[in-house]
């Protein structure tokens, strides 16, 4: 479960390829006008999703940001379901109500979407009261961005999650910017490890760029937190590569940084590993190419051939039905 | 009073005013009244807000004085320039009305403009007419509301400020006078047949009002034969009368009634009229006719009853001596409560021979007279068929006592809109349910039904 | 049984802590305290601190923690302070609770109960006094109460610990030492209806809360005038109960409505306007409005009672529509 075997490395690079393939392909679709609305690319920082939800167990929980296309193909959803949310169908994981920043699954305990800066942070803590006082064995994973360490919301989290002991996963995607704010330019202290110990929260900082890192320190903590130590706080250092989103200039970086941070592409390093161990062949890699596109085109013609949800349901889902 | 609620403003910034126009209207807790400027200039801007309550003497807007001559842009407005409009809440204060007719706002605040009143403007832009095209009666020949809905081919109330449009419900007899209709009674102006123009213009008109004008035109009257306890609660006298005239009354009422009900074995029969296009008839017809001559409801009832008992005469007459003895003439008995309690019962002699116009005529003298106690000879004979009309207090069906030695009693209830099937379709028409106590003894059941058929007959062809 | 609001309150807490234990009590000083206004007093010593939670002053954490605890299948009942407090709390409540369900596509629910003190009246100022609740009415996916009876005090919390989205029950600071008879059987009342607490010919006062004592109070007055004027407390104040004082003002005609909000886009404009739009064709005479000042509310007695609504300013009121 931690990825240190073959099939697991095997695994996890085709994981993060679906999501890298999949958003470039949402990049064509967006510049067709058939995705909309605010699209925040993921690409670079494939490697937090699918090292750090590779040792969940279908019982644990996971909070998201509006970031979040790695996050739900990590847990498992269906690509059309997303797809389909992309393009506003009602076969869309959220029915097309949600769109790209408020992805849901409940049958797999994906809790969202959340499109609010820290604003997911205090629900996971509530999840993981509703597991610890109901006695399960479960652990909440609350994604979120280095942005969300300036909200009051993660404070207040931070300090109750560890007063209560709470079985929480606080994984920080820290990509150095807050949309157009670099780190350093936000935070008088841009060790996030560091401000989350000093509430009393177990901390590390991870290499971000190496999902075989992720994955083993995130096991590590889930671990821990499972057996009733309390929160842990991950540091996941990584990089995004596109803008913001897709009405980003990105004024406010260097091209030759983002060329540095290119170098340490996750999916090409671990390419490369198993290229020189020999686990991974040329022929492997064009199957596996090969079987990532042929999922995301079955997912974009289900997606652009689906129903949209009637309008006279417009007002269902604003209540529980039948009230 | 010391504050009143500013309704609406007349006037709007940029507008020039002279003094002692109208710029806005002001619930003074008593009545609506309008307010004038003290001085001439160009409002600057307005400080109150509609719907607020101000203070007497607090600023309601600045007029710019000197704003009569081109401003320069860039010269900051002194102070000195501004003089605030003080409220004149006090009607009192009010110059005297003009000679008739009475004044409007609009036909104030118009004096000053160069070419019409904003409101009248607003009106114009409303109704699409081009100002140009109207020949104003205004001072100096400046176009008033009135003149603008004249142009506009329809005539419009000057509430459309409060309430821009009443598609569901138009008055029954529409009106250019200047009055403020509260919704409601509006309404039941409309189910009780009141005419606008008999309502109050110096204040908001209120359901209170439109009751008692429809009861001053025939719509309170009530039936002697209504004992006391049953009556509606209007029926309690606001102001006493004498004790000694209203005991005489009362005495004479529980006789008659008394004797009714022990001699008279009554029956009852009711129908249900569609009166939609007679009412509809009656709309055409008030058209054309001058206010004072116009028609109400009541009076296109008490001219069908009157034929009626014309074509059945066995139901027009008296019981004397064991025997009906028929009435040589319709004459028609109204029952009209008087406001300090009790009713008298004024007579329309030789009612069927007489237009609804006519019916009309003497029903607005009578029912003043009755009122005034001032009834005249004319008034005072037997009536041989009595009428009684409780539809303004919102009666259905009208359950008579025949007022004795007469045999019948005709009742009417509300003329309202009600579901009605005509050949098949079910729609909303205006019906009234009309309604007959008659003498078992000198009538049957049948004879009763020939009459109501009689009289549902010449309801429908009032306009004949 | 001569009841106290507060008591009644506390008794459908208690009742609601031994009939379900996936209910838990949380909030400031809740426990050992026993609440700031003594509702949940004797509660932390009949239930552990598992079921009566105290929490730091961190209302977005600890709301949001009933959000997520709500989510996961728990009933909580979340106590703010005062409604201004709950601001602290509003992104939780307006972006999370009201919001997850619509957002998700139906997927999510959240049936949680916010209890908190709102009104003035006490002398406590711009920061501890006003009434916010219209605020929460604006919003989709919110069910917002206001028990003013000490009935509807015990029995409004079972009947929205049962409703399967989010119920904001306001808690008038000035009725938790009011008393009257409560039946030893009283238990759960709808949520749904407005009721009429006295009946009247001649106008309609419109009230909830705490403003329903202020009506009643009036109508008194009204009725040695021989003006007989109904009360109607609205109860529920999302969705509100349209047909009631539809009704109400079509046998009489007038309305006044008695808001403790400020008037500017207040409850009683949005009541108004569906007067307005609804029973125009009613009215004999304009809409009557008494609502506090606009001002924050001040500290000193003779200008807070200026600032609130009054049976006297009611009373007022209630002569221009009939007079």
């Amino acid at each position: 479960m931690n990825g240190t075997d073959s099939s697991a490395r095997m695994r996890m690079l085709t994981e993060m390829v679906r999501i890298r393939r999949f958003e470039q392909r949402c990049v064509e679709l967006y510049s067709a006008t058939k995705i909309r609305g605010f699209m925040h690319l993921y690409i670079g920082e494939e490697a937090v999703a699918t090292g750090a939800l590779t040792p969940l167990t279908p019982e644990d929980a996971v909070v998201s940001t509006y970031r979040e296309h790695g996050h739900a193909l990590a847990r498992g959803m269906p690509m059309a379901a997303l797809m389909a949310e992309m393009f506003g169908k009602v076969t869309g994981c959220s029915r097309g109500r949600g769109g790209s920043m408020h992805l849901f699954d409940a049958s797999r305990k994906f809790y969202g979407g959340n499109a609010i800066v820290g604003g997911g942070l205090p629900l996971a803590v509530g999840l993981a009261l509703a597991d610890s006082m109901r006695g399960r064995q479960a652990v909440t994973m609350c994604l979120f961005g280095d942005g969300a360490a300036a909200e009051g919301e993660f404070h207040e989290t931070m300090n109750l999650a560890a007063l209560w002991q709470l079985p929480v996963l606080f994984c920080c995607e820290n990509n150095y910017y807050a949309m157009g704010t670099a780190l350093e330019r936000s935070h008088a202290e841009t060790d996030l490890a560091l401000r989350a110990s000093s509430y009393g929260v177990r901390s590390w900082a991870v290499d971000g760029m190496d999902v075989q890192a992720v994955a083993r320190a995130t096991a590590r903590a889930a671990d821990m937190a499972r057996t009733g130590s309390g929160p842990c706080f991950l540091e996941f250092r990584t990089y995004r590569f596109r803008a913001h989103s897709l009405y980003d200039p990105e004024r406010y970086r260097d091209r030759a940084e983002v060329d540095r941070w290119k170098e340490r592409d996750p999916i090409e390093s671990l390419t490369r590993r198993m290229r020189d161990s020999g686990e991974l062949s040329d022929e492997d890699l064009e199957k596996l190419e090969f079987g990532v596109e042929s999922e995301i085109d079955r997912a974009v013609a289900e997606a652009d051939s689906d129903e949209e949800e009637p309008v006279d349901d417009l007002e269902r889902f604003v209540y529980a039905d039948g009230k | 009073m010391t504050e009143g609620t500013l309704l609406e403003w007349l006037v709007g910034p940029g507008d020039a005013v002279r003094k002692g126009d109208a710029v806005a209207v002001v619930d003074t807790s008593k009545s609506a009244v309008e307010i004038e400027c003290f001085d001439s200039g160009t409002i600057d801007r307005l400080l109150i807000e509609e719907g607020t309550t101000v203070a007497v003497g607090e600023p309601l807007a600045v007029i710019d004085a000197a704003a009569t001559a081109p401003r320069e842009p860039a010269h900051p407005r002194a102070d000195s320039q501004a003089e605030p409009v003080a409220p004149s809440l006090e009607p009192a204060e009010r110059p005297a009305p003009e000679p008739s007719p009475a004044p409007e706002p609009s036909a104030a605040a118009a004096r000053a403009l160069p070419q019409a009143s904003p409101n009248v403007r607003k009106l114009a832009a409303q109704l699409g007419v081009d100002l140009r095209t109207v020949r104003g009666t205004g001072r100096r020949g400046f176009p008033t509301r009135k003149d603008v809905e004249q142009a506009a081919g329809r005539t419009a109330e000057r509430t459309a400020h409060v309430e821009q449009r009443e598609p569901e419900r138009p008055s029954t007899t529409a009106t250019s006078s200047g009055r403020r209709i509260t919704p409601y009674a509006r309404r039941l102006a409309a189910e009780l047949g009141v005419d606008h123009d008999a309502l109050p213009r110096d204040r908001v008109v209120r359901a209170a009002d439109v009751r008692a004008v429809a009861a001053d035109t025939g719509g309170e009257e009530r039936p002697a034969e209504v004992p006391d306890d049953v009556r509606p609660e209007v029926a309690v006298p606001r102001e006493p009368r004498t004790g000694a005239a209203r005991t005489g009354m009362r005495a004479a009422i529980a006789d008659a009634m008394a004797r009714s009900k022990r001699e008279i074995p009554h029956y009852y029969l009711a129908t249900t009229v569609d009166v939609t296009e007679t009412l509809e008839w009656l709309r055409r017809c008030n058209r054309d006719r001058p206010v004072d001559d116009r028609i109400v409801p009541a009076a296109v009832l008490l001219a069908a009853a009157a034929a009626a008992a014309s074509t059945v005469s066995e139901l027009n007459g008296h019981w004397l001596d064991g025997e009906f003895v028929p009435a040589r003439s319709v004459d028609l008995g109204v029952a009209v409560s008087l406001r300090g309690g009790g009713l008298v019962v004024p007579v329309l002699p030789d009612a069927a021979s007489r237009s609804v116009a006519e019916v009309m005529s003497w029903l607005r003298g009578a029912v003043q007279r009755a009122r005034a106690g001032r009834m005249r000879s004319s008034d005072l004979g037997a009536a041989s068929i009595t009428v009684t009309n409780l539809g303004d207090l919102g009666v259905d069906v009208v359950y008579g006592v025949i007022h004795p030695p007469q045999v019948a009693l005709v009742g009417f209830g509300a003329v309202r809109d009600r579901p009605y099937a005509v050949d098949g379709l079910l729609g909303a028409r205006s019906t009234v349910q009309a309604s007959l106590a008659a003498d078992h003894r000198a009538t049957d059941g049948a004879t009763g039904a020939r009459f109501l058929t009689a009289l549902q007959h010449h309801l429908h062809r009032a306009k004949e | 049984m001569r009841t106290s609001y507060r008591e009644a309150l506390r008794a459908a807490i208690r009742e609601a802590l031994l009939a379900d234990d996936r209910t838990f009590l949380m909030g400031e000083d809740v426990g050992r305290y026993g609440g700031c206004f003594a509702v949940s007093l004797g509660l932390l010593e009949e239930f552990g601190e598992q079921r009566v939670r105290d929490t730091p002053l961190s209302e977005s954490a600890f709301v949001g923690a009933g959000i997520g605890a709500a989510m996961a299948g728990m009933r909580p009942i979340v106590e703010i302070m005062t409604v201004n407090f709950s601001l602290l709390a509003l992104d939780q409540i307006m972006n999370n609770a009201a919001t997850l369900r619509h957002m998700s596509g139906g997927q999510i629910g959240v049936p949680l109960v916010i209890r908190m003190t709102t009104g003035g009246g006490r002398q406590l100022a711009a920061q501890h006094s006003h009434s916010l609740e219209g605020w929460y009415a604006h919003i989709p996916g919110l069910r917002v109460v206001a028990p003013a009876t000490v009935a509807d005090a015990r029995g409004m919390l079972p009947t929205a610990l049962e409703d399967p989205d989010p119920v904001l029950l306001f808690e008038h600071g000035g009725l938790y030492g009011t008393e009257d008879d409560l039946a030893e059987d009283a238990g759960a009342v709808d949520i749904d209806r407005a009721a009429i607490r006295r009946d009247g010919s001649d106008l309609t006062l419109i009230a909830y809360g705490g403003t329903v004592r202020t009506a009643l109070q009036a109508a008194d007055v009204l009725a040695g005038q021989g003006i007989a004027a109904e009360v109607i407390d609205l109860r529920t104040l999302r969705p509100l109960d349209e047909r009631a004082f539809l009704d109400s003002v079509g046998r009489t005609h007038r309305a006044v409505i008695v808001d403790e909000g400020w008037r500017s886009g207040s409850l009683a404009a949005e009541i108004a306007a569906r007067i307005g739009e609804r029973a125009l064709y009613e009215l004999d005479a304009p809409v009557q409005r008494v609502c506090t000042a606009e001002v924050p509310l001040p500290y000193a007695k003779h200008l807070e009672d200026a600032a609130l609504p009054s049976p006297e300013r009611v009373v007022d009121a209630a002569l221009k529509t009939v007079t």
